[in-house]
């Protein structure tokens, strides 16, 4: 059981009639990279919300390493151990960069601990130049890696990144790329994404989510030459 | 932030030894006392609106029961040691109460500000209608709109003979309003005081790094209630009677509206907020041309049309502008270019 760092067994979400999650089964390894596509409003972000307990399944079961974390709050689920970057840049705005990290680290070390892992962090990610600046007043690419950060610091053995590569530039991409792969090391990531050069360049298997069901779950090269997929996702040109 | 909490000690030390003998030449120590009394009850919203993010509606209530608190332990004790403990302690845990059911039960701002506002007026009515002799704690008779007068004043701890009274009374105040305003310093520098501001800054990120939310902003609004407690006790004191409109909306109003004139978000603006606009309110009820609370209005207005932050951070902005040792814009600006550069290769 230890070899599997999440698993859902009939994750179901409904928002009245709306089903955003339809008896969802996921399963990820431990150090495992899953990316998680599929269009808007297919159930990507609330299957998130659900295994980090910002919401609550209105049905099925949610097990982390084993351990059933149904129901559980947020912050009891990241006390396990769990890092998660929302879609958007989900930060403390009016604090500076360090202090951002700090607070993150604080949660798992204490106070001169926390002071260490977050210059570690801060030189890891490259944000010595603004650790002191206001994270508000940062660009969105500085932002993201900043949160990043957040979810890095805390030695996370599950990382949920939804959309990490959102709205940056080609070399901050790549940057992120190299950053995911870091992580790696040490967690099994879920990555939700739309862009599909990011995803060959960083995943192996691919889960895609269609009108809150898994369509196909399969190596990338699989997936995106599966014609299903291409027709409710890709699209005709990819 | 680490470092310097020694300095800064011993500045709020010094600060507040000097205006305690500097300000009774110019204003009567009585007055000065009630100034001392309000610039903690506006700490207490400031520490938990202002750092903590939460905007309450009845901090008034707090003060108010810290007052009674004080007045009825007074009266059937005789002593007046264990009723200023009293006067920190009720408050506290009816806040311990209050806050975990609120926080607990995921209300967002505005119904945390309508529940304040509505325990405040629940207190009031109570009060208020507790008019008859049925209506006794030990010795004390609540005595509805009438207030409850001749209780036990402070005395020195152990001789219920030796009042603390007059200029005495004033320097005890002010030393309790520096020890507060120390005991917030140290608080916001530790480890909870700063992860109390993240979660004044985003408590879904917060709740997503592992902090229990709830608990810390229950803990948060329950020291606020003990700080407005205190001082409840002390006006207690220093009115000697207690009435049901220590819990008036007026009241609770007036309090955000020091906050809000001298600077959310700074531990000096709500005291001088409280104690300037309490002095202007003084100066004006000696005089029947213009209404108080037209004023007042008037002042919150042209503050939040025209200096938003409130003073202290307009201030401190300014100063910093002026005679900073280096202009922060040039600085800043210089170090993010090189750092643009720097990501373009």
């Amino acid at each position: 059981m230890a070899e599997v760092a999440l698993e859902t067994q009939g994750l179901t979400m409904r928002f009245g009639g709306v089903i955003a999650a339809n008896r969802v089964d996921f399963k990820l390894r431990a150090r495992e990279l899953r990316c998680l596509i599929g269009p808007n409003g297919a159930g990507k972000s609330t299957f998130f919300k659900c295994i980090t307990g910002l919401q609550s399944p209105t049905e099925g079961e949610v097990y982390m390493r084993g351990i059933e974390t149904t129901g559980w709050m947020p912050h009891q689920i990241a006390s396990l151990g769990v890092g998660m970057k929302t879609q958007t840049p989900n930060v403390m705005d009016s604090l500076s960069v360090h202090e951002n990290i700090w607070l993150a680290a604080r949660r798992f070390h204490d106070s001169r601990e926390a002071d260490r892992k977050t210059l570690e962090i801060i030189d890891l990610l490259a944000l010595g130049g603004i650790a002191r600046d206001d994270l508000g007043r940062l660009g969105h690419g500085e932002r993201q890696r900043v949160e990043l950060g957040l979810v890095a610091v805390g030695d996370p053995w599950l990382i949920l990144l939804d959309e990490p590569a959102a709205g940056l530039g080609a070399e901050e991409v790549e940057r992120m790329t190299a950053i995911i792969h870091e992580l790696n090391r040490q967690a099994a990531l879920v990555i939700v994404e739309h862009d599909m050069q990011f995803i060959r360049s960083i995943a192996e298997t691919v889960t895609v989510f269609h009108q809150g069901k898994v369509l196909i779950e399969d190596h990338v090269d699989r997936v995106m030459s599966d014609p299903v997929v291409r027709n409710v996702y890709l699209g005709k040109k990819s | 932030m680490p470092g310097d909490l020694k300095g800064e000690a011993i500045a709020i030390a010094v600060v507040t030894g000097a205006l305690i003998l500097v300000l009774p030449l110019v204003i009567g120590t009585y007055t000065l006392t009630v100034l001392a009394i309000y610039g903690m009850l506006g700490l207490s919203l400031g520490l938990i609106w202002g750092f903590g993010g939460i905007l309450c509606f009845g901090q008034a209530a707090f003060f108010g029961l810290g007052a009674y608190a004080y007045a009825i332990s007074a009266i059937n004790i005789g002593e007046s040691t264990i009723p200023m403990f009293l006067a920190v302690l009720v408050p506290a845990v009816f806040a311990v109460f209050l806050g975990a059911m609120m926080f607990y039960g995921r209300l967002n701002d505005v119904y945390l500000g309508v529940i304040t506002l509505v325990v405040t007026l629940i207190l009031f009515k109570v009060i208020n209608s507790t008019a008859g002799p049925q209506y006794m704690i030990g010795n004390a008779r609540l005595g509805g709109f009438n207030g409850i007068p001749g209780f036990q004043t402070l005395n020195v701890p152990g001789r219920p003979d030796a009042y603390i009274w007059g200029d005495s009374y004033f320097y005890v105040c002010a030393v309790l309003l520096g020890f507060v305003y120390l005991l917030v310093t140290v608080l916001l520098r530790s480890s909870f005081g700063r992860i109390a501001v993240g979660i004044r800054e985003n408590e879904v990120r917060m709740s997503l790094m592992g902090y229990d939310v709830r608990a810390r902003k229950t803990v948060m609004f329950a020291i606020g209630a003990a700080i407005a407690g205190l001082a409840g006790g002390l006006f207690a004191n220093w009115a000697e009677i207690v009435t049901p409109n220590l819990f008036s909306l007026g009241q609770s109003a007036e309090i955000i509206i020091w906050c809000i004139v001298g600077g959310l978000g700074t531990r000096l603006g709500p005291v001088l907020g409280a104690a300037g606009l309490a002095y202007l309110k003084f100066l004006l009820g000696q005089q029947a041309i213009i209404d108080n609370a037209l004023v007042t209005g008037l002042i919150l207005v042209l503050f939040v049309l025209f200096l938003p932050k409130g003073v202290v951070p307009a201030l401190s902005g300014l100063w910093r502008a002026s005679f900073g040792r280096r202009a922060p814009g040039g600085i800043r600006q210089r170090r993010r270019s090189r750092h643009r550069e720097h990501l373009n290769g």
